[in-house]
C-alpha cells in the first residue's frame, strides 16, 4: 500500500499530492519533488522510443531505496502518455483519450511512495495502482468542469487515492 | 577520547603493504647512503613494488613478542582487536630488516670487518627476538661488481660472511655505488619484496595454526581476530583476494557474536571496519555493485544495534560514519574510472550521512539535555592509563570486560554521563552541513538538479540552527526561484518561513519584507491566522517599529533580534526600499493595460492598473505611479493620499487607496500624447506602489513591464483554458484572471477627413501617357493646411518597375527616362472646408504587368483635445492597382507574290511583307500612322505608303498592311539578313487631340535570303475563256555565270490544248534570258490547273523543278464562252424557283453538262449574277 500518492503535471508543479501520516507532509513532498529529477532523466533518455509503448511504467526509481531520502520508502513513478487532444465548443470539454499515443503527449507523471517494509508489494500490484490512479485520472480528465492544469479537487478521486493508501493506524 | 572517535583509524584506512625495514644507513651525514635511501622512496610509482621502507637504527627497539601460548584452554579474549594491532604490522614489526655495510670484497681490513658485520646482524637477530622477521645484509661497494663466477674472492668471500652471520645466500645482496644505483636499487627491493612476501604467508600459516586450539563457547572474539588477522596479513602480502575471502568470513563471524548492550559498541565498530575493508576491496577489485551489495547488508545488519537507549546518538553517529566512509570510498573509486549513474552515486550516501548526523544532533540534543547543576563526573571514567583504549570499541571504563552486565552500576552511569557531556560539545551542525555540502556536489554532477536544491535546503536550514543566518539566507533564497517556478508552493512556504525566522532574527529589513510579503501572498500555503500574524507584523515594520517574533524563535535570539530591531528603528534614513516584486509572488499582484494597443493622437491615451490584495487584512498603500517609456508621461499617471501612519489597518473599504483583499481595484490614468510621438510606442516600464509612509517607513513594490508577477503567467494560461472564463460578469465587477497585460500601445496619427479619388480608365496601355485623376476633398471642419500630395508608384515594389514606370504632370508631352516613379509633395496649398481639388497625373509604363500606385495626401491641421490646442498632421493613403496591357499585337509575315508563305525569299525577287495590328486594348485606338522603316539589305518595290492611316481599331479588330519588297543581292549564296522596323504611331481615341501620339516600335524579323542560280516567271492574262486561244509566255533567266543547261518540258492537261515546244532542252548563257512562247487553249471554264512546266538544271540538280515552279502560275481562271452564258442563265433560273426533284429528266442532264462544262455554278453567279449566294 501507499503511503503517498502524487499526480504531478507536465510541468512539474503537483496537481494532486496526498500522504499518510500527515506530520510528515512536507517530507513528502521534498520525496515527490526531487523523484522528479529521475523521471524527468528517464523520459528523455528513452524520449521518442518510449511515446509508442503501451504502458510508461518507470519502475522502482531509486534501487537504492532503502538509503536515501526517507529510509523506510520506496519511490515509484508511473509515467503515461496520455495522448488526447481538446475541443472546446459551448463549454464541452471533449476529451478523447488514446493509448496508442499520436496527437500530443500529456506527459503528467503519477509518484507513489510507498512503504518498502511492505515487502508483499509486488511490481504487478503496484502496476494495477497505476492503472486504478490512471483510469480514475481519465475520468477527472473528462469532466467537462475540470480545467486541465488545475488541481484535482474530486471526492471520486480522493476517495480511490483513500482505498490505496496505507490506513493510517 | 577525541572528537573524532567515530572516524576511522588511518591504518585502516591506508592501504597495507610490506613493511621492510632498512639500517645501517647513515642518511643524515652519509652522502652515499641519502643517494640510496632517496633512490629507496622517491618517485614510488605504480610500477614500482608495493613496499613501505622505513630507515631505522641499528639498535632499534622493536615491539617486543610476547610468549606464544601453547594452549588456548584457561584463555578468556578480552576484545576482538587490540588498537595497537594493525599499526604495529604496518610500522613496527618489519616483515625483513636489510643491514647496510660498506665493505668491498677486496677491504684491506675483510676479517675485521666480517666480524663487525656479524655483530651488527647478532644484535638486530636479538632485538627481533621471537618474530619470524628474516634479515639480509647488502653491501655497500664501491666497485663494479665482475659477473658472478668470475670474481673467485668474492664467491669466496660472500660464502664466508654468510657463515658469520648465519645468513642464506639468498639474503645478501651487493650494491654497488655507481651510476646505475636506481637500476640495482629496483633489483633489489624486488628481490626484498618476495622475502616479505614469504615473511606474511609465514605469519598467515601461523595465525591459522591457532585455530585447532579455540573452541566456540569461550573463543569466539578470536574466531573474528584470527581471521581479521590473516586477511591484514593477505592485504600486506598483496593477495587481495584472498584478503577479500577472509575478510567476508571475518565479518559473517563478527555477526555470530552474542550482542548485549555492553559489547554492542565493539561488534558494530569491529563490523564497520571490516565491512569498509570488503567495499574498499571490492572496489578496488572493481567489482562496484558487491561493495553496494555488502554495503547494504551491513547496514541492514547493524542498523537496529542500537545499543544503549541513553546512548543512542552514538549508534547515529556510527551510522552517518559508515554512510560517509562509504560515500568516500565510491566517490574515491570514481575519480580512478568507475563510472556512476543518476540513481548510484555517492551523493545518496553523503545524504544518508547528513540524514543520520541530523538524527545524532536530535537524540544529542534530546538526551543530553542536562541541568546546568551536572556537572562532568571526576574521576574522569574516559581516562584510561594509557591515554588510549586497548581494544577497539570499548568503553574506557571497563576495559576488556566481555560479560552481558556492566560490573560496576556506578561507574557505568559516570561513564555515560561523560559520553553525554562530551556530545554535548560536538559542532552537530558544522558535521551536517559537511555531508550535505559533499552531497550536494554529488547530485549537482549526477543531474539531480531538485534532490540538490531539496538538500541546500536541509543546509541552510542547518545554518539557521548554527546560528549563521548569512548563509541560511543566502542558501534558502539561492533555491526558492527554483521551488517558485515549478510552482511548488508547500515547500516554498516552508523555505519562505525559514527564511522570514533567519531575516528576522537578523533584522534584516528588506528581506524581512520580501519573505513577508509572499508568505502572505496567494502562493503561500500557511493557514489564515499565520497569514494575519505575518502581514500585522509586515505592517509593523512598514510604520517603523518592532514585529512580534516568530514562532520557533529560541527565547535568547528572539531576545537579541528585538534588540536589533530597536537599533534599527531609532537608526535614521535607509527607510526607503525597492524591492522588485517581478520574480516573487507577492501580496499584491498588479496588471496594466493601455485599453487599445493604438490610440489615434487627436484621442486621449487611457490606461488602467488593476491592483489586487491576497492577504487577509485589508491593505492601504500611499502611492501608484506608473513610468512610461516616455517619462513626460509619468506625472500624469500617478495616485497619490498622504496618508496617516497609524491608519493603515483601519482605513474603510471605500477608501481609494485601500486594497480589500480579493476584490480588484482599478486606476485609469488618463493623459493626451505629444505629437511628436505619433508613430512611436509608448511602454509601461515600470508600476511602483509605495507602502507605508515617508515617516515610517516606506517599500516600493517595484514592478517590471506592466505587472505581474512569478505565478500570473501561468494563471493566466489556466484561466484562458478555464471555461469559467466564458461566463458573463457584470460590467463593475471585474474577474482578475480576464484581464490581460497591455504594456504598450502606439501613438498613431489623426484619422484624416478627407476624401482622395481618383478615375482613370484602366487598364494602361503600354508606352501611353495614362492620365489618372486624383480628386481631393477636405470634409474636415477647418482650414487644412500645407496639402501636400505625393503621387506615383508605390515604393517597396519590384526594382525594376521603378525603371519602366516615369510619372509627371504634364500631359502634353510624352516622358523619358528622367522622369521619376514617384512624385513627392507636390503643393496643393490650403484647402476650404469642403473644398474639391483635382489633379491630373500621367503615368508611362514601359514594361507590362501590375503595379500599385499610391496618392498620399498630407496636411496639417489644428485641433483641441482635452482642452489642448494641438496641430496634428494627417496623412491618406490611397493605393490603386493598375495593370498595363500591350495596345496591339503586330503580326508580321513573308508571303511570295502568290500569297504563299515563305520561309526565305530570293535575291531580286519581289515578295510582300504583310503586316497585322491586332488591338487587344479594351479601349478604341486611334491609328495616327505607320510606317516602315527598311534595313540596307531590303529594298522597296515602290514608294511604301501607310494604308491604316486614321483607322480606328475596336477591341479585337485587326488592320493590315502590304509591301512590296525585294532583296539586292548578298555575298553567301544564303544568309540571314535584317528587315528593318515597323513604326506605329497611335492613341487612344478617347482622348483629346492634343494627347502626344505613342509610337510603338516594331522590329521586323530576319529573314533567311537566297541566291537562286535560275529564274522563271511567267507571262500570261489574267483569265481565259473557253476555247478562246490564249499566249503564254516563260521567261526563263540564268542568274549564274556559268552558261546553264536547261530541259523543260509540258505536261498534257484535260483542261487545256496547246502549242509550243512540248519537250526542249536549251542553254542559256550566263545573265541572258530565254524566252518561250506558247499558245493554251481552255477546253473548261473555272479554276483550271495550268499544264505544268518542268525545268530541271543539269548544272544544279538541286535546284528542282518544284522549286522553280513556286514562281509560276499554276492555275488559271477560265471563263465560259459567250455563247454558253445564255444556256447558263436558264439553268439558274431553273434551280432558282423550282425544286431539283421537280425538274424535268433531260433538264437535270442539261444541268449537268453545263456544271460539268462550265465549272461550279457560284463561278458563274460571281461573274455575273450578285443575287446567287
Amino acid at each position: 500500500m501507499a503511503v503517498c500518492i502524487a499526480v504531478i503535471a507536465k510541468e512539474n508543479y503537483p496537481l494532486y499530492i496526498r500522504s499518510v501520516p500527515i506530520q510528515n507532509e512536507l517530507k513528502f513532498h521534498y520525496t515527490v519533488h526531487t523523484s522528479l529529477d529521475v523521471v524527468e532523466e528517464k523520459i528523455s533518455a528513452v524520449g521518442k522510443a518510449m511515446a509508442d509503448q503501451r504502458e510508461l511504467y518507470l519502475g522502482l526509481l531509486y534501487p537504492t531505496e532503502d538509503y536515501k531520502v526517507y529510509p523506510s520508502h520506496m519511490i515509484i513513478v508511473y509515467y503515461t502518455p496520455v495522448c488526447m487532444f481538446f475541443l472546446l465548443i459551448e463549454n464541452i470539454l471533449l476529451y478523447r483519450h488514446t493509448r496508442y499515443g499520436c496527437v500530443t503527449n500529456s506527459k503528467v507523471k503519477f509518484v507513489i511512495v510507498a512503504d518498502s517494509s511492505n515487502t508483499s508489494l509486488r511490481d504487478n500490484e503496484i502496476r494495477s495502482m497505476f492503472r486504478k490512479l490512471h483510469n480514475s485520472f481519465t475520468d477527472v480528465m473528462c469532466n467537462p468542469f475540470y480545467n486541465p492544469g488545475d488541481t484535482i479537487q474530486s471526492k471520486a478521486f480522493d476517495s480511490m487515492v483513500s482505498a490505496m493508501m496505507v490506513q493510517a493506524s | 577520547m577525541s572528537p573524532t572517535q567515530w572516524d576511522l583509524p588511518p591504518e585502516l584506512c591506508c592501504r597495507p603493504m610490506a613493511f621492510v625495514a632498512l639500517t645501517g644507513l647513515d642518511v643524515t651525514y652519509n652522502a652515499i647512503h641519502r643517494a640510496i635511501w632517496d633512490a629507496f622512496c622517491a618517485n614510488r610509482r605504480a610500477d614500482r613494488v608495493p613496499i613501505s621502507f622505513k630507515v631505522l637504527p641499528g639498535d632499534h627497539e622493536y615491539p617486543k613478542c610476547r610468549t606464544k601460548r601453547t594452549s588456548y584452554e584457561w584463555y578468556i579474549p578480552k576484545g576482538i582487536l587490540k588498537t595497537g594491532w594493525m599499526n604495529k604490522h604496518l610500522n613496527l614489526v618489519p616483515a625483513l630488516l636489510v643491514l647496510f655495510y660498506e665493505l668491498d670484497w677486496d677491504d684491506a681490513v675483510w676479517k675485521e670487518k666480517q666480524s663487525e658485520c656479524a655483530t651488527k646482524v647478532e644484535i638486530v637477530r636479538t632485538s627481533l627476538q621471537g618474530r619470524n622477521t628474516k634479515v639480509a645484509v647488502v653491501l655497500i661497494q664501491k666497485k663494479t661488481p665482475l659477473p658472478p663466477g668470475e670474481d673467485l674472492v668474492a664467491s669466496e668471500r660472500a660464502a664466508s660472511l654468510c657463515n658469520a652471520c648465519d645468513l642464506s645466500g639468498k639474503s645478501l645482496f651487493v650494491l654497488p655505488h655507481t651510476d646505475h644505483l636506481v637500476g640495482y636499487i629496483i633489483r633489489l627491493e624486488n628481490a626484498f619484496y618476495e622475502h616479505a612476501q614469504t615473511y606474511y604467508y609465514t605469519e598467515i600459516r601461523r595465525v591459522k595454526s591457532h585455530k585447532e586450539f579455540l573452541n566456540k563457547t569461550t573463543h569466539q572474539l578470536l574466531f573474528v581476530r584470527h581471521q581479521f588477522k590473516i586477511a591484514f596479513f593477505s592485504e600486506l602480502k598483496q593477495d587481495t583476494q584472498n584478503s577479500l575471502k577472509y575478510y567476508r568470513t571475518a565479518y559473517s563471524l563478527v555477526h555470530e557474536l552474542r550482542t548485549h548492550e555492553t559489547n554492542m559498541l565493539e561488534i558494530k565498530t569491529m563490523a564497520g571496519f571490516i565491512n569498509y575493508k570488503i567495499c574498499r576491496l571490492c572496489f578496488q577489485h572493481n567489482t562496484p555493485l558487491d561493495a553496494i551489495a555488502q554495503f547494504r547488508k551491513h547496514i541492514d545488519l547493524c542498523k537496529k544495534k542500537i545499543g544503549s537507549a541513553e546512548l543512542a546518538f552514538e549508534h547515529t553517529a556510527w551510522m552517518s560514519k559508515q554512510f560517509q566512509s562509504f560515500g568516500d570510498l565510491f566517490d574515491e573509486a570514481i575519480k580512478l574510472g568507475l563510472t556512476a549513474i543518476q540513481t548510484q552515486n555517492p551523493g545518496f550516501y553523503y545524504q544518508q550521512a547528513a540524514y543520520y548526523a541530523q538524527e545524532r544532533k536530535q537524540q544529542a540534543t534530546h538526551l543530553c539535555a542536562h541541568e546546568a547543576s551536572v556537572s562532568y563526573p571526576t574521576p574522569d571514567h574516559l581516562e584510561t592509563p594509557s591515554g588510549a583504549l586497548d581494544f577497539y570499541g570499548q568503553r574506557a571504563w571497563r576495559q576488556g570486560h566481555q560479560s552481558i552486565d556492566p560490573p560496576h552500576m556506578e561507574k557505568e552511569k559516570g561513564g555515560i554521563l561523560a559520553l553525554q557531556m562530551k556530545e554535548k560539545d560536538v559542532p552537530h551542525s558544522e558535521l551536517i552541513i559537511a555531508l550535505l555540502s559533499n552531497a550536494v556536489a554529488q547530485f549537482k554532477k549526477y543531474k539531480c538538479p531538485r534532490m540538490k536544491s531539496h538538500l541546500m535546503v536541509q543546509m541552510g536550514e542547518e545554518y539557521n540552527h548554527a546560528k549563521d543566518y548569512t548563509k541560511a539566507l543566502k542558501l534558502l533564497d539561492y533555491v526558492m526561484c527554483d521551488y517558485r517556478t515549478e510552482r511548488w508552493w508547500s515547500l516554498l512556504t516552508s523555505i519562505l518561513s525559514t527564511a522570514l525566522r533567519c531575516s528576522y532574527l537578523m533584522a534584516h529589513i528588506k528581506d524581512y519584507i520580501t519573505y513577508s510579503m509572499e508568505l502572505v501572498g496567494r502562493a503561500s500555503t500557511l493557514r489564515e491566522e499565520q497569514k494575519s500574524r505575518i502581514e500585522k507584523n509586515l505592517i509593523k515594520v512598514l510604520m517603523n517599529e518592532v514585529p512580534e517574533a516568530e514562532p520557533d524563535c529560541d527565547q535568547a535570539s528572539a531576545k537579541a533580534a528585538q534588540a536589533l530591531w530597536s537599533d534599527r528603528m531609532s537608526l535614521a534614513g535607509s527607510n526607503e526600499f525597492t524591492i522588485e516584486v517581478q520574480d516573487y509572488v507577492p501580496f499584491v499582484q498588479c496588471k496594466a493595460k493601455f485599453l487599445s494597443p493604438s490610440f489615434h493622437v487627436d484621442d486621449p491615451v487611457q490606461l488602467h492598473v488593476y491592483l489586487r490584495a491576497d492577504c487577509p487584512h485589508p491593505v492601504r498603500f500611499s502611492k501608484l505611479c506608473v513610468s512610461l517609456s516616455n517619462q513626460e508621461y509619468n506625472q500624469l499617471c500617478v495616485v497619490e493620499e498622504p496618508c496617516k501612519s497609524q491608519d493603515i489597518l483601519e482605513a474603510s473599504s471605500q477608501e481609494n487607496m485601500c486594497l480589500v483583499p480579493g476584490k480588484t481595484r482599478i486606476y485609469s490614468f488618463k493623459f493626451v500624447a505629444k505629437t511628436e510621438d505619433v508613430g512611436k510606442k509608448i511602454e509601461i516600464t515600470a508600476v511602483d506602489l509605495m507602502l507605508g509612509s515617508d515617516n515610517g517607513r516606506c517599500v516600493f513594490l517595484n514592478w517590471r513591464g506592466g505587472g505581474g508577477d512569478a505565478a500570473s503567467s501561468h494563471e493566466a494560461l489556466l484561466a484562458a483554458r478555464s471555461f469559467k472564463s466564458r461566463g458573463r460578469v457584470p460590467e463593475q465587477h471585474v474577474e482578475w484572471d480576464t484581464v490581460s497585460i497591455q504594456a504598450s500601445t502606439m501613438i498613431i496619427s489623426r484619422i484624416p477627413k478627407i476624401s482622395v479619388q481618383l478615375s482613370h480608365e484602366p487598364p494602361a496601355l503600354n508606352n501611353e501617357m495614362y492620365r489618372i485623376t486624383v480628386s481631393i476633398q477636405s470634409n474636415e471642419e477647418t482650414v487644412t493646411k500645407d496639402v501636400k500630395l505625393t503621387a506615383g508608384l508605390k515604393p517597396g515594389q519590384d526594382a525594376n518597375l521603378t525603371q519602366s514606370t516615369h510619372v509627371t504632370l504634364n500631359g502634353l508631352e510624352m516622358c523619358d527616362e528622367s522622369h521619376p516613379a514617384l512624385l513627392p509633395d507636390i503643393a496643393i496649398g490650403d484647402l476650404q472646408p469642403g473644398e474639391k481639388v483635382e489633379k491630373c497625373l500621367y503615368v508611362r509604363c514601359v514594361t507590362t504587368g501590375a503595379r500599385i500606385f499610391l496618392f498620399h495626401v498630407a496636411y496639417a491641421l489644428s485641433t483641441k483635445v482635452e482642452g489642448k490646442d494641438i496641430t496634428c498632421r494627417c496623412h491618406k493613403d490611397e493605393t490603386v492597382t493598375i495593370e498595363t496591357v500591350v495596345p496591339f499585337e503586330v503580326a508580321v509575315k513573308f508571303v511570295s507574290t502568290k500569297f504563299e508563305h515563305l520561309d526565305r525569299v530570293y535575291v531580286d525577287i519581289p515578295f510582300l511583307l504583310m503586316t497585322d495590328i491586332l488591338s487587344a486594348s479594351p479601349w478604341p485606338l486611334h491609328l495616327v500612322t505607320s510606317q516602315l522603316q527598311l534595313a540596307p539589305t531590303m529594298a522597296a518595290m515602290d514608294q511604301p505608303q501607310s494604308q491604316v492611316e486614321h483607322v480606328v481599331l475596336q477591341t479585337g479588330e485587326c488592320a493590315s498592311e502590304c509591301f512590296s519588297l525585294q532583296c539586292p543581292p548578298v555575298l553567301n549564296g544564303t544568309s540571314s539578313v535584317a528587315s528593318g522596323q515597323y513604326l506605329i504611331s497611335w492613341k487612344r481615341k478617347s482622348w483629346c487631340a492634343d494627347a502626344p501620339v505613342v509610337t510603338t516600335v516594331t522590329t521586323l524579323p530576319h529573314v533567311m535570303v537566297e541566291t537562286i542560280p535560275l529564274y522563271v516567271h511567267a507571262e500570261l492574262p489574267s483569265f481565259g475563256r473557253v476555247r478562246e486561244s490564249m499566249p503564254v509566255r516563260y521567261h526563263i533567266q540564268n542568274r549564274t555565270g556559268l552558261v546553264q543547261d536547261v530541259e523543260m518540258s509540258v505536261e498534257p492537261s484535260d483542261a487545256f490544248m496547246f502549242s509550243g515546244l512540248k519537250q526542249v532542252r536549251l542553254r542559256i548563257l550566263p545573265g541572258a534570258e530565254q524566252e518561250m512562247l506558247y499558245n493554251f487553249y481552255p477546253l473548261m471554264a473555272g479554276y483550271q490547273n495550268l499544264p505544268q512546266l518542268n525545268i530541271s538544271l543539269l548544272r544544279f540538280p538541286a535546284v528542282s523543278g518544284q522549286l522553280l515552279r513556286r514562281f509560276l502560275p499554276s492555275r488559271i481562271f477560265v471563263k465560259v464562252h459567250l455563247q454558253c452564258l445564255a444556256k447558263a442563265r436558264f439553268v439558274q433560273y431553273t434551280t432558282d424557283c423550282c425544286p431539283m426533284d421537280r425538274v424535268s429528266h433531260l433538264s437535270c442532264r442539261s444541268l449537268q453538262f453545263i456544271q460539268s462544262d462550265h465549272g461550279p455554278l457560284g463561278c458563274i453567279s460571281d461573274q455575273s449574277s450578285p443575287c446567287m449566294s
